[in-house]
């Protein structure tokens, strides 16, 4: 505030001083304006060609000329054969989030209980395992990992998603779930101790409640990592059944004359539900400074 | 971060400055008993997850990429000589491109009103929209033919645009380059922003009664605070558009003829398309000598880190 107070004091001085100060609202505006058209373009685009009716989508317009629904129509309805099992598509995109979401928060938040808290000896080696994991990217992975899957007898099954997502999930867990678990007074574990509490009934009822913010961070991180994550998902699922959605939303490329419309109707409802979860919980988003990138 | 130290640090007297954070975080006295047995069995499912899913995965890679002659037979191949120089245009010119318009954009931000809070909520779409759709879409908008952009120019400008990404592979990789930083530019805008409003006013206060200038508070108190936290963003970001598969495979699908590849998809070409994992395996393997120097700066990097939520 008196940063402001001073800066006005000293715009006083000047000539003109409203003046400069009106010129630079209005240039900052005027690049905001840019903003907004360069962030909004390919959404733009998006939205149009979805809203393109059948056989309008090889034309030069640049806002279709008798725009329609029917191409969301055509999806949510499943009326047409890239698209007969959307919903169940759908539904395996939501499968392998939640177990995932689930799984991520068990597993990440026992090992950095047992290493955080209890300080397990050499505890260190497994959060350096785990920290390295996360800045290996995980495309770089992929081949041997699609062979080992083979071997296990899970190729085109959804757990072997389930397994990638939570092996590239767990490392920003355990990082985050550490760093914020310094936070939390020790005390309160060793009361509950003195008191005869187990190590388990510590984790339950005084980690995890007092871990609830960093929980949430992080399973917002899962979910988002599991539905919005494309290469594991198309290099281990291969039938129409198994497929989630985002490798069911690229099999329209395969078709020489593809369904524009139709495709773009489809991104657009595989997308809201990951923004709406976004700015949901937006504040979380930005956790752990620069780790809370959702990767690939 | 190993017991010795934290335990010398904890001898130490606190100084006031640390008293927020406690100044230990072991149990009293050490495990006892039955307590030990559970620690063990808190880490074994991570343990398990990383043997299975990690350290397997990369032996067997090892294995599958080991025979030299798998080099040589790679780098006499011109597709790999051209996606190596791809990779190194993608990561230097994507990354620093795109960090450097993250701090302007993070430092334009800081500034107050109302609209400037909306136009931030706008700003952050690429990032929660998934990276599919929307590069799905600027692939379907860049098409010489029927694409928005050469649509627009035509309509407006009345000027036949060229196929950005059927004809010319600087045009191609320059779209992807284009895409990339379309679709993480709000992401580090939003970090380096946190890290800009870390910083405490009363340096800015102190700066102006000094009389400093805008570009010279920006010098002077901005820059030298925000410099660890910009070099580990853009270490992190390095390692991140590495491996980066989804800009290149669905903008420019590697095209025209092969001349956009970067590693990652090349890599994944190779072993599913090519059906020659070994030689798939080797591309990946070609970015060690990049990645292993970044990855031990950054691990170093990212254990003294804070989290704030």
């Amino acid at each position: 505030m008196s940063a402001e107070l001073a800066n006005i004091r000293w715009d006083r001085r000047q000539p003109h001083y409203r003046l400069r100060r009106n010129l630079r609202e209005a240039a900052a505006l005027a690049f905001g304006i840019v903003v907004v058209i360069w962030t909004l373009i390919p959404i733009y685009n998006m939205v149009a060609v979805a809203l393109e009716s059948r056989g309008d989508v090889f034309t030069n317009d640049i806002w279709p000329a008798r725009p329609s629904f029917d191409s969301f129509w055509i999806v949510v309805t499943q009326g047409y054969w890239y698209l007969e099992y959307f919903w169940h598509q759908f539904g395996n995109s939501l499968y392998v989030g939640v177990i995932t979401v689930f799984l991520t928060l068990l597993i990440g938040s026992l090992v950095s209980f047992s290493i955080g808290r209890m300080r397990l000896r050499h505890g260190w080696i497994v959060s350096n395992a785990a920290l390295l994991t996360y800045v290996i990217p995980s495309s770089f992975l992929a081949i041997p990992f699609y062979r080992i899957m083979q071997k296990y007898g899970l190729a085109n099954d959804l757990w072997s998603v389930i397994a990638a997502e939570v092996t590239f999930a767990t490392p920003y867990a355990i990082f985050i779930f550490q760093q914020y678990g310094v936070s939390i007074p020790i005390e309160l574990d060793e009361a509950a101790r003195i008191d005869g509490a187990s190590p388990v009934q510590v984790y339950l009822h005084i980690y995890l409640p007092l871990m609830a913010p960093a929980l949430v961070a992080v399973g917002t991180y899962a979910l988002l990592l599991a539905w919005n994550e494309y290469l594991y998902q198309f290099l281990l699922l291969s039938s129409k059944k198994n497929m989630t959605v985002p490798v069911a939303l690229a099999q329209f490329l395969n078709s020489d004359e593809a369904p524009w419309n139709y495709m773009m109707a489809t991104a657009i409802v595989y997308a809201l539900p990951p923004v709406a979860i976004y700015y949901t919980f937006r504040r979380r988003m930005t956790a752990g400074l620069t780790m809370g990138g959702v990767k690939g | 971060m190993d017991g010795a130290a934290t335990q010398a640090a904890q001898a130490l007297p606190a100084p006031t400055l640390r008293l927020a954070r406690p100044r230990r975080h072991a149990w009293r006295g050490g495990l006892q008993g039955s307590e030990y047995a559970w620690a063990v069995a808190f880490v074994i499912p991570y343990c398990g997850v990383f043997l299975a899913f990690v350290a397997y995965p990369v032996v067997y890679g090892l294995w599958l990429g080991h025979a030299p002659s798998l080099y040589a037979e790679l780098f006499s191949d011109p597709i790999y000589q051209r996606t190596a120089v791809n990779t190194l245009l993608y990561v230097g010119i994507g990354v620093n491109l795109k960090l450097f318009l993250a701090l302007l954009m993070s430092g334009f931000f800081m500034r107050r009103g109302w609209w400037v809070k909306g136009l931030l909520l706008i700003f952050v779409l690429p990032w929660a929209v998934p990276s599919l759709p929307t590069f799905i879409s600027i692939h379907w908008m860049l098409n010489g033919q029927w694409g928005l952009l050469n649509n627009f120019l035509w309509d407006v400008f009345g000027i036949d645009g060229p196929g950005w990404i059927e004809t010319s592979r600087w045009l191609a990789l320059g779209s992807v380059i284009v895409s990339h930083i379309w679709k993480w530019l709000p992401f580090w805008t939003v970090i380096l922003l946190a890290g800009r409003m870390a910083i405490p006013q009363e340096l800015y206060d102190a700066a102006d009664v000094d009389g400093a200038t805008k570009l010279q508070r920006f010098t002077h108190v901005t820059f030298p605070l925000l410099a660890n936290l910009y070099f580990v963003c853009t270490l992190l970001s390095t390692i991140f558009t590495l491996g980066d598969f989804n800009t290149v495979f669905f903008v420019s699908g590697g095209g025209p003829a092969l001349s956009t590849h970067v590693l990652a998809t090349l890599g994944i070409r190779n072993a599913f398309e090519v059906a020659r994992p070994e030689l798939g395996v080797a591309v990946v393997m070609s970015a060690l000598p990049l990645m292993i120097p970044l990855i031990i700066i950054l691990m170093r990097k990212l254990r003294t880190m804070e989290v704030q939520l």
